[in-house]
């Protein structure tokens, strides 16, 4: 493996096989995720894209009945080793959920919570900054600036999903999942959202689930293609789009099921 | 020795490549730890307060468990009692002089019923064995007494000998209140709890009902509906202390009902019961689901029709909890029924509902005030009765519960 | 048969105006004798003497002290029993703990009373004895710590259904931010459940202030204007079964007095649970539960 190439690789993941009780929902998954890319989880209802993507962050940790084995290294330290904090693993790979989640405070608060309480930065014309920067960055800013005291469950569905963005960048992650995060939108807030996540990527990796594949087929580098626990295919989206090499994720793609 | 060695270095060896990782881990987070100590602590907070509630509850229980057992043994001793004309009539003379000061004064009052019911012991002398008094008791119990060293001897001697024991006190459960402490029981407070409660029941649970059924089948949503609703509240939330007043001012001043009488206790109670089976029974109605009235106005039923034949016999074990969990409370109920007087001094079981009686919370409230330590042990055991009675009553409303849940 | 259901209903209301009518008829009739301003600021409580006196703010400051021990009591063990049954918790232990704690709801309070007289006033005569501070057999606070346990479980209870009826979703957001649990309860789901935890205090607060039998057992008769948690106090309820147990007139001021001290207890909760209940609504309107 050249350093290049090596470089340009942020999530390793090996051998990663996840069980929910007896039932073995995910098998022997093995793939490498781009650096400042936007890879694409897609495939029919309880795949275990979802699962998968919250292996990543070990946000299953939080089911008692979750069992997880193999890898998953990123920069070069797995996050199940033994010395590794969920915590502190949560810091670096934010998490974007399918719901819109803002918290019940103003959106400075929401915003400011969380790099607050890791002590990233103190209260204060800092803060501010921090605030504004990750709205900026969430293309928000110019909505909220003259309401930052209104509470964050009071913008529209689509902007509150952009809250919830600025406040997982606010954290200064290096990676960002989404789990399905312009489901709950109409179209005109999807296409703003899917223009941020277009920008965020020259600074983040991007890991998004997907049911809709039009959307991957839009913004996603890479394309994973799952199915009942599955990783079927993975490759550059165009070919996974134009040239699947396995017959199932031909079928999906075509509409055939799904 | 090279054993050793090699270990040794591996130890070390370990411990400087752990360094090594945690310089490495590009996850590892100083400031991490301290806020998981702090999470630890809040954790701990938690724990600590519900181990501290649970503990309270088991050490209560314990508390009143060995207050209130004692009180279920009475002593008794062996002695020569002469059974004739004089005795009958002057009572103190029918046992030995030295006696009277350990012997129960209630025993000897009973003497004439003994010689009534059985002539046969007329003109005899028996050796009986006879209730002794309370201070003699808490002697046997091994708490604190006060005899005189002359009477002492004899209860030791008593005692060497074996003519002097504890057994089972079966006058707690056979007898009424009384000013002599071994001679006080729980009867007529138990009966008396009984005929309130009946009284209470009769009068709550048809009106909580038919209010439920009128509120959940009946009722379109208007302001008359809200302002029940909006009461139904606020009653439940009276303190009890008040039903008091109005049972006082209302039952007894203005109807003229007997005050102490389980009559207006009853009723006091019953309309504090009100609230809990009315939102039980609205509970037990609405979880009936709606296709099961569908299929009734399909067979062309009335309202009253589907309601009575189809929907109460599904909600009826739903409010047969509610009604009892309701009378649970009742019955543990003690500051309104002071109120209107049911602590009078009672010692026989009342026989109607017009009758001062005294119930069972009101017992306890009175013997707790007593000064004498024999009271004491009455009082935790009085307790038992009812926290078994209540438990009881608990444990069946949730076994209808279980029994008769269905999941629709 | 509708007719019949109606009145059964119209009972209801009925019991609520018949409890407010008996009480303020004869309140108004006790401050026809007496005056309304020395009752409510007076600090002399005398009845039934030659010259007597009813004012009531020794009566008040009691009730308050003994309240204000009793809710310092519940509201952190009952909060904190609440959080751990629904955040930290597994369903089965939580379905085993909350009934125990229940049952301290069920227990008599003439049951609680006896033990406050008997185990708890004695225990706190000698522990403040080691320190050679004199604490009366009679103290406000032995009745408050055990009215206090008392009123845990209206905590707890509630604050639980309300902690757990604050959507997971929030949970979530925290922890995938990098929030460790504690401080995902503290600054969110606390914050989000508070209406719910006020209302739960609001409605222990009443349940206190209308507790009667624990304090007429462990608390006292002598209306008391003191901040010594260690002396004997006395509460609106004690006063009004004190008076209303002798052997007064039923329209003589001693009588009388016990209704207008009823009336002010009648006040207060009505305003405490109407507020509680107003609280526990905007929550669900919130949250859109429905089984709170």
């Amino acid at each position: 493996m050249t350093n290049e190439i090596k470089d340009s690789i942020k999530v390793r993941i090996r051998d990663l096989n996840l069980y929910y009780g007896n039932n073995h929902a995910l098998h022997n998954i093995n793939m490498d995720l781009h650096k400042n890319k936007i890879t694409a989880l897609i495939g029919p209802s309880g795949c275990g894209k979802s699962t998968f993507l919250r292996c990543l962050n070990r946000m299953n940790d939080l089911i008692r009945s979750v069992k997880v084995d193999g890898q998953v290294i990123i920069d070069e330290k797995n996050i199940y080793d033994k010395d590794v904090d969920e915590v502190a693993v949560r810091k670096r790979v934010g998490m974007v959920f399918q719901q819109p989640n803002p918290f019940p405070k103003s959106i400075y608060e929401n915003v400011a919570y969380a790099p607050l309480k890791h002590g990233l930065i103190k209260k204060g014309h800092h803060c501010d900054d921090l605030v504004e920067k990750s709205l900026v960055q969430a293309g928000l800013w110019n909505e909220v600036k003259d309401k930052l005291k209104e509470p964050g469950t009071s913008l529209s569905g689509g902007q509150q999903q952009r809250l919830c963005i600025a406040r997982t960048i606010a954290v200064q992650p290096d990676v960002i999942l989404m789990d399905e995060p312009t489901s709950a939108l109409d179209p005109i807030s999807t296409e703003k959202i899917e223009a941020l996540m277009l920008e965020l990527k020259k600074k983040y990796t991007i890991i998004i689930v997907t049911h809709n594949m039009q959307q991957a087929g839009r913004i996603a580098d890479y394309t994973a293609f799952f199915h009942l626990g599955d990783l079927i295919e993975y490759d550059e989206t165009e070919t996974i789009f134009i040239n699947p090499s396995e017959k199932k994720t031909e079928d999906y793609i075509t509409g055939r099921y799904g | 020795m090279t054993y050793f060695k090699s270990e040794s270095s591996s130890v070390s060896k370990l411990s400087s490549s752990q360094k090594k990782i945690k310089t490495d881990n590009p996850f590892y987070d100083p400031s991490l730890q301290k806020r998981h100590a702090q999470a630890r602590r809040f954790k701990f907070l938690t724990v600590a307060s519900i181990i501290f509630a649970i503990s309270f509850l088991v050490f209560f229980l314990g508390d009143m468990i060995v207050k209130g057992l004692p009180a279920f043994q009475q002593s008794y001793m062996l002695i020569d009692v002469t059974y004739n004309e004089k005795t009958v009539d002057s009572t103190r003379k029918a046992i030995d002089k030295k006696y009277r000061r350990i012997v129960s004064r209630s025993w000897l009052r009973d003497i004439p019923a003994m010689v009534e019911q059985d002539p046969s012991l007329m003109n005899t002398t028996q050796a009986t064995w006879v209730l002794v008094n309370h201070q003699v008791d808490q002697y046997m119990k091994g708490h604190y007494y006060k005899i005189k060293n002359k009477y002492l001897n004899i209860v030791k001697e008593k005692q060497a000998v074996g003519e002097l024991e504890l057994r089972f006190n079966t006058i707690f459960f056979t007898h009424g209140d009384s000013k002599i402490p071994e001679n006080s029981g729980i009867k007529s407070a138990i009966i008396g709890s009984i005929l309130t409660l009946i009284v209470t029941m009769i009068i709550a649970f048809p009106l909580g009902v038919m209010t439920a059924v009128y509120l959940e089948e009946f009722a379109h949503d208007s302001y008359w509906t809200q302002l029940i609703e909006i009461n139904i509240n606020n009653l439940a939330a009276i303190p009890s202390i008040l039903f008091g007043l109005l049972g006082l001012a209302v039952f007894i001043n203005l109807f003229g009902m007997p005050r102490s009488s389980p009559l207006v206790g009853g009723l006091t109670l019953a309309l504090m019961t009100l609230p809990i089976i009315i939102v039980s029974a609205r509970a037990a109605l609405r979880s009936v689901p709606d296709s099961i009235r569908q299929a009734g106005y399909g067979l062309g039923l009335t309202k009253i029709q589907v309601v009575q034949d189809h929907v109460m016999p599904l909600a009826f074990p739903g409010i047969m909890t509610g009604s009892i969990i309701g009378l649970s409370q009742a019955m543990g109920e003690t500051a309104p029924l002071i109120i209107i007087g049911m602590i009078a001094f009672i010692p026989d079981s009342p026989s109607s509902i017009f009758q001062a009686a005294t119930v069972m919370p009101a017992q306890i409230f009175t013997w707790a005030g007593m000064p004498e330590r024999a009271y004491i042990e009455r009082t935790a055991a009085g307790i038992m009765v009812l926290l078994s009675i209540l438990i009881s009553l608990n444990a069946l409303a949730i076994y209808l519960r279980k029994k008769f849940e269905v999941n629709w | 048969m509708r007719f019949l259901l109606m009145s059964a209903a119209a009972v209801s209301i009925l019991t609520t105006f018949g409890v407010l009518f008996s009480i303020l008829f004869e309140a108004i009739e006790f401050f026809q004798m007496r005056s309304f301003w020395y009752f409510i600021s007076g600090i002399e409580w005398s009845p039934g003497v030659e010259d007597s006196k009813f004012g009531a703010l020794p009566i008040f400051s009691g009730t308050f002290i003994i309240t204000f021990i009793a809710l310092s009591v519940a509201l952190p063990i009952g909060l904190g029993s609440a959080i751990f049954m629904s955040e930290y918790a597994s369903f089965s232990l939580r379905d085993k703990l909350k009934p125990l704690l229940e049952i301290l709801a069920g227990i008599p309070t003439v049951v609680y009373g006896f033990f406050a007289a008997i185990t708890v006033a004695p225990a706190i005569v000698s522990f403040f004895e080691i320190f050679g501070i004199h604490a009366s057999f009679n103290s406000a606070l032995a009745s408050g710590i055990v009215m206090g346990i008392m009123i845990i479980p209206v905590i707890s209870s509630l604050s639980d259904d309300v902690i757990r009826a604050v959507p997971d979703s929030q949970r979530k957001a925290s922890l995938a931010l990098g929030m460790t649990k504690s401080e995902t309860i503290k600054a969110i789901v606390l914050p989000s459940a508070l209406p719910g935890i006020i209302s739960a205090t609001l409605l222990g607060l009443s349940k206190a202030l209308g507790e009667t039998m624990i304090v007429v057992m462990a608390a006292g008769m002598r209306p008391n204007l003191s901040w010594n948690m260690l002396e004997d106090m006395t509460t609106v309820t004690v006063r009004i079964v004190d008076a209303l147990v002798g052997d007064h007139e039923f329209d003589s001021p001693e009588t009388l007095s016990a209704f207008a001290l009823g009336l002010v207890l009648f006040a207060v909760t009505l305003v405490l649970n109407i507020v509680s209940v107003a609280l526990i609504r905007k929550f669900k309107e919130k949250y859109k539960v429905n089984t709170l």
